[in-house]
């Protein structure tokens, strides 16, 4: 597996540190009524097999954090963007 | 037929021509009591249990593929009871209770092993760790020694016991630990099934879950809808996909673990040695081949393969424990997929729908526990409400805050 940083090119999967899916959200509210949504955000997850949006850290190299999407199943890797460009799209959305 | 020498010695005279197959390969019924979705070790030893202890045979196990393709013939072999939360203690005890009578419980060699279970220490608060654990095991009646490095030296000569990192400090030994001939144990419980009328049903994916009112009313195969009054999922590996067929979001995430197999050896390491500054664990098995693993490789897959820096990783702290595996050649490496849950232990359970039962989130260390959790699932289904031995691993513990969490990590997808 390899991973086209938007820094530094294509490097191997060694040098990156995976932080698990990207489509979970931080709740934005810490009153006890919102826990469900807690619950969900902490614990729960799709696990899809196939395509799958990711947090991945370059922490050999360029220490940003990226979204990778990539296929669980081939682990073909379809597209990588920054952290923060994969958040400012989601807000748009 | 029963297995015996007397059926070995009558299958001689006869050329071993005519032993007949170790189970039937039955048309689905249009409907059973129970289905039992995943055909490897814990779907089938729950099928064999709810015949054997509840007297509920009209049930089918149903397998995508070939019966013990998945984890059952893809892991190192290992059992042992050394835990120390008091939600899993007694559960892998009464595991290992179950593998102490297993052989001749359902007639089939398992190769049972008990050839102990070594896991080493390497600094002064991981002793102290260690016989903390060892204490906790023994107030749960599971035999426990601490070994200072002599003993260690003693038993295992070719350690790396100076090694200027990480040398060798002692260990915690639970000698009724050891492996197991993973197939046979699939066999076994397979064919003590089937002899008690269960239909094992291989080739048979499903693709859905048929629900009632909130009540399980049967699944969608590719062979057809075959319906059942309670539904059992045991296909760990796979479980959120299976469960999302009924509308389930677990706590889970599949991931990769590789494990290795060396060329054959003369006999070398008698019992199972565990690493206990890297994650490495290694056994010989009868063939002579080392068998070992390590880590899982540290992201989302449903791939049974893994990457070339684990394999590496893996093979590093081998060879930082014994020096002269450098000098052996690895003959094969195989992956198999994880339900990892978030706090690295196991979910035996009723669900929100009536009649769907869910054994899940075994991570890696699912082998060992096979018979205690197709005993405790079998009690689970047949008397829907879980035993007190699996009391602990409820789907709402997440939830209500009562996680069992060994290392004491919090809420993350790579514990064991």
């Amino acid at each position: 597996m390899r991973i086209n940083c938007p820094h530094c090119g294509t490097r191997p999967v060694e040098e990156f540190t995976f932080n698990g899916d990207a489509s979970v959200q931080r709740p934005a509210s810490n009153d006890p009524k919102t826990m469900d949504q807690w619950f969900d955000y902490v614990y729960l997850r799709d696990n899809p097999k196939g395509r799958f949006d990711e947090y991945v850290h370059h922490s050999s190299g360029c220490r940003a954090w990226l979204v990778v999407t990539r296929d669980t199943q081939t682990h073909e890797v379809f597209g990588v963007v920054t952290a923060r460009d994969h958040a400012k799209k989601r807000v748009k959305a | 037929m029963k297995y015996s020498v007397f059926s070995l010695l009558k299958s001689t005279l006869s050329g071993h021509k005519k032993w007949p197959p170790a189970w039937r390969d039955p048309q689905p019924k249009k409907d059973y009591d129970v289905i039992i979705i995943g055909g490897g070790g814990h779907g089938l030893a729950t099928a064999y249990y709810l015949a054997k202890v509840h007297g509920i045979s009209n049930v089918a196990v149903l397998e995508k593929s070939w019966l013990g393709s998945g984890n059952v013939g893809r892991n190192t072999t290992i059992i042992r009871s050394n835990y120390m939360l008091p939600g899993n203690n007694p559960f892998y005890e009464w595991s290992m209770k179950l593998w102490e009578g297993l052989e001749q419980d359902f007639n089939f060699n398992a190769m049972v092993s008990q050839r102990g279970v070594l896991n080493l220490c390497h600094s002064d608060p991981q002793r102290d760790a260690f016989a903390r654990r060892g204490n906790a095991m023994r107030i749960d009646g599971v035999d426990a020694e601490l070994l200072d490095t002599e003993a260690v030296r003693d038993m295992y000569p070719f350690l790396d016991f100076n090694n200027a990192r990480f040398p060798i400090k002692g260990g915690i030994l639970q000698r009724r630990g050891g492996t197991v001939r993973h197939d046979a144990v699939a066999w076994g419980y397979a064919r003590g099934a089937d002899s008690r009328g269960v239909d094992i049903i291989q080739n048979c994916e499903v693709t859905g879950i048929k629900t009632v009112k909130g009540k399980v009313a049967g699944v969608q195969t590719n062979r057809g809808f075959i319906g059942c009054k309670k539904l059992g999922l045991a296909a760990a590996g796979n479980s959120s996909e299976v469960a999302a067929m009924a509308g389930l979001k677990l706590p889970i995430e599949s991931h990769v673990l590789q494990a290795f197999v060396s060329e054959g050896l003369k006999p070398y390491i008698d019992g199972v040695v565990t690493f206990g500054a890297g994650h490495f664990y290694v056994s010989q098995s009868d063939k002579g081949g080392l068998v070992f693993g390590g880590d899982i490789d540290g992201y989302n897959s449903y791939a049974r393969r893994g990457n070339l820096p684990m394999v590496e990783h893996v093979i590093e702290a081998g060879v930082a424990m014994i020096p002269g595996l450098a000098r052996v050649r690895v003959l094969r490496s195989w992956g198999g997929v994880m339900d990892m849950s978030m706090d690295g232990s196991p979910i035996i359970d009723k669900t929100s729908i009536d009649g769907l039962y869910l054994n899940a989130g075994w991570c890696y260390g699912g082998f060992k526990a096979t018979p205690a959790s197709g005993w405790c699932f079998a009690h689970t289904i047949a008397n829907n409400e879980p035993h007190k031995l699996n009391a602990a691993y409820r789907l709402d513990r997440f939830r209500r805050g009562y996680m069992i969490d060994e290392k004491g990590q919090g809420a993350t997808p790579n514990l064991h």
